[in-house]
């Protein structure tokens, strides 16, 4: 009734109101059209879709046979290759997480000091994010730290000897954690946006007051950037635990299933052997872990993360 | 005082500049070793400057595999990343206008639902959309590819409506006495003023989209339809590495998004910073 006034011709009120939320139900609905045909075409359709081929074996050749719960009792009975895939994504995760959160957040603080620089610094340091998920940069990884590689001769330069990096089956999982920590780019950015909100006379303030700058980071810097540390956390397992590009481009998962990682290893049951049904009972395996895990960040959050505008 | 300051800016830049170079060094050794002979890139692997700088390794390179060469390649990448760029653009501001300005009934289960499915994990949805898509025959065809973001994406619709939330509504309501349908509001009044925002998001999708070899992997399966970043993989297949022209070419596929975000960076990272502060 509120724009009672604008209208020309107040006759009828409430009849014209449905007639115009009706006309505005209509143009919202064209509006979102594109995203209720992605809701439905493309989340909601293959949700239950994927779900219901979980229960199945499906190789596209033959239709899709109902199997009950085969493919889960499998997965955790039969299959040693899901649990030593999932050791080796837990491990990724658990060591590049929060390396990268840290890496970033160090690299962002350091950035806050004053200089002409600043910017270019950020461009240098957001490039490899920016190119290091593509075949171009696996490539070079992959030569910059062969057995005959640039590392390796730095190495023996030194008088040391080569190292395999990613032949080593010791190793290669931390080689590709490298690649993926070197791509902290993205997440520094964030960091660097939220330590803008890290008021200067306070510490100033703090300074005069005689305390180490390492205190005031504990004390003052580090609160305030809660809220993007916990942006960048749960960002960061999800993306962890879904892992393909380095393992896929780089090691090929080898040597000996050492970085066969999850992500790698649904893909390989899916579009290498066919096997449909049970590559969707392992996505749906995955799904549930990094729902729970995100619920636990979620949950935990109340305790550590501090909002501003909370006062 | 002033010297412990200087000392301290020496020192940072000192940091800033190792870290940089560290951070760049795959980078800079694919520069160098593009340009080196191909018997020169392992055996000086260490040197970042060619001895003998030459150009054979893209003229080789582009002549690409088979009857393709990479201009096919740059071609499809082009197309599939332009159409990719149109769609997500164009439909970010529509539902984003949707979802911001149009109070109409049930949006807020609908937003609800999209922001939902960011939380997804991807691969439980790639096994049916595959097959969806094997059903209708369009495995084999760029159309699955291309088609990404022309039903809108969740994380760059949310990235609009955020930035039309700064647009104040009295702005909608002046359109509407003023006779100005909603379509007209749409493009005439709000579009030109989500101008930047729809730029980031253009930049955003371009960069992700010329990077992308996952939906070629999956869908492409004719060399003749490889974007670059796909096209990229066949060296692996190749019985005997060709160094000096997969790295040549590696380099080149580079070029483009790294252009851009030297044209853009700004508004690239802004978008960024952008959606961590409100995400």
């Amino acid at each position: 009734m509120k724009n009672k006034n604008t209208l020309p011709v107040p006759v009828r009120p409430k009849h014209k109101r449905t007639k115009a939320q009706i006309r505005k139900d209509v143009t919202g609905y064209i509006f979102i059209l594109p995203i209720v045909i992605n809701l439905i075409v493309f989340h909601l359709y293959p949700l239950i879709s994927s779900f219901y081929l979980s229960f199945t074996e499906y190789n596209i050749i033959s239709p899709a046979k109902f199997i009950g719960w085969d493919n889960y009792k499998k997965m955790f009975l039969e299959d040693p290759i899901i649990w030593a895939s999932l050791k080796v994504t837990f491990k990724y995760a658990i060591i590049s997480v929060p390396l990268s959160l840290a890496v970033s957040l160090l690299v962002a603080v350091i950035m806050t000091y004053p200089s002409r620089m600043t910017n270019f610094y950020r461009v240098i340091f957001y490039i490899p994010s920016l190119i290091g998920g593509g075949v171009a940069c696996a490539t070079v990884w992959k030569m910059v730290w062969k057995i005959d590689g640039p590392v390796n001769m730095a190495l023996q330069s030194m008088g040391l000897e080569p190292i395999r990096w990613m032949t080593d089956t010791k190793l290669a999982l931390y080689n590709i954690i490298l690649l993926g920590v070197w791509q902290f780019g993205g997440q520094m950015i964030i960091f660097l946006a939220a330590l803008k909100n890290v008021p200067k006379e306070l510490l100033e303030a703090a300074k005069v007051d005689g305390a180490t700058p390492i205190k005031s980071f504990f004390k003052i810097t580090l609160p305030i950037v809660t809220s993007a540390i916990f942006f960048n956390l749960i960002n960061g397992i999800i993306s962890a635990l879904q892992q393909f590009n380095a393992a896929f481009l780089v090691t090929q998962g080898g040597p000996l299933n050492s970085t066969r990682l999850y992500g790698l290893y649904q893909y390989t049951q899916a579009f290498e052997y066919q096997h449909f049904g049970y590559a969707s009972a392992m996505a749906w395996f995955l799904t549930v872990i990094i729902v729970a895990m995100t619920a636990v960040v979620f949950k935990s959050s109340s305790t550590w993360v501090y909002y501003q505008d909370e006062g | 005082m002033k010297l412990k300051r200087r000392i301290t800016t020496i020192i940072f830049h000192i940091v800033m500049i190792t870290l940089g170079f560290l951070m760049l060094y795959p980078l800079l050794w694919l520069i160098g070793s593009a340009f080196k002979p191909t018997h020169e890139i392992m055996s000086t692997a260490s040197e970042l400057i060619p001895r003998s700088p030459t150009l054979e390794n893209f003229i080789n390179g582009w002549k690409g595999f088979g009857r393709y060469t990479y201009a096919t390649f740059f071609k499809n990448s082009f197309l599939i990343v332009i159409v990719r760029v149109i769609g997500t653009t164009l439909t970010s501001a529509m539902i984003a206008f949707g979802f911001a300005r149009v109070r109409f009934t049930g949006s807020k289960y609908w937003f609800a639902a999209m922001i939902v499915t960011m939380c997804i994990p991807g691969f439980t949805l790639t096994i049916p959309i595959y097959l969806m898509y094997l059903k209708v025959g369009l495995v084999g065809t760029k159309i699955p590819v291309m088609l990404g973001g022309w039903f809108g994406s969740a994380y760059h619709v949310f990235l609009t409506m955020q930035f039309m939330r700064g647009i104040p509504r009295e702005m909608d309501e002046a359109a509407v006495i003023d006779g100005c349908g909603w379509v007209q509001l749409f493009t005439r009044i709000i579009t030109p003023l989500i101008k930047p925002i729809l730029a980031t998001v253009a930049i955003m999708t371009f960069m992700s989209g010329w990077g992308d070899y996952y939906s070629s992997l999956i869908y492409l399966n004719k060399t003749k339809d490889y974007p670059v970043a796909y096209a990229l993989t066949l060296y692996a297949s190749e019985n005997d590495i060709n160094y000096g022209p997969m790295l040549a070419m590696s380099l080149l596929s580079l070029i483009p998004i790294m252009t851009l975000f030297f044209l853009f960076q700004k508004q690239l990272i802004d978008g960024i910073s952008f959606s961590g502060i409100k995400g």
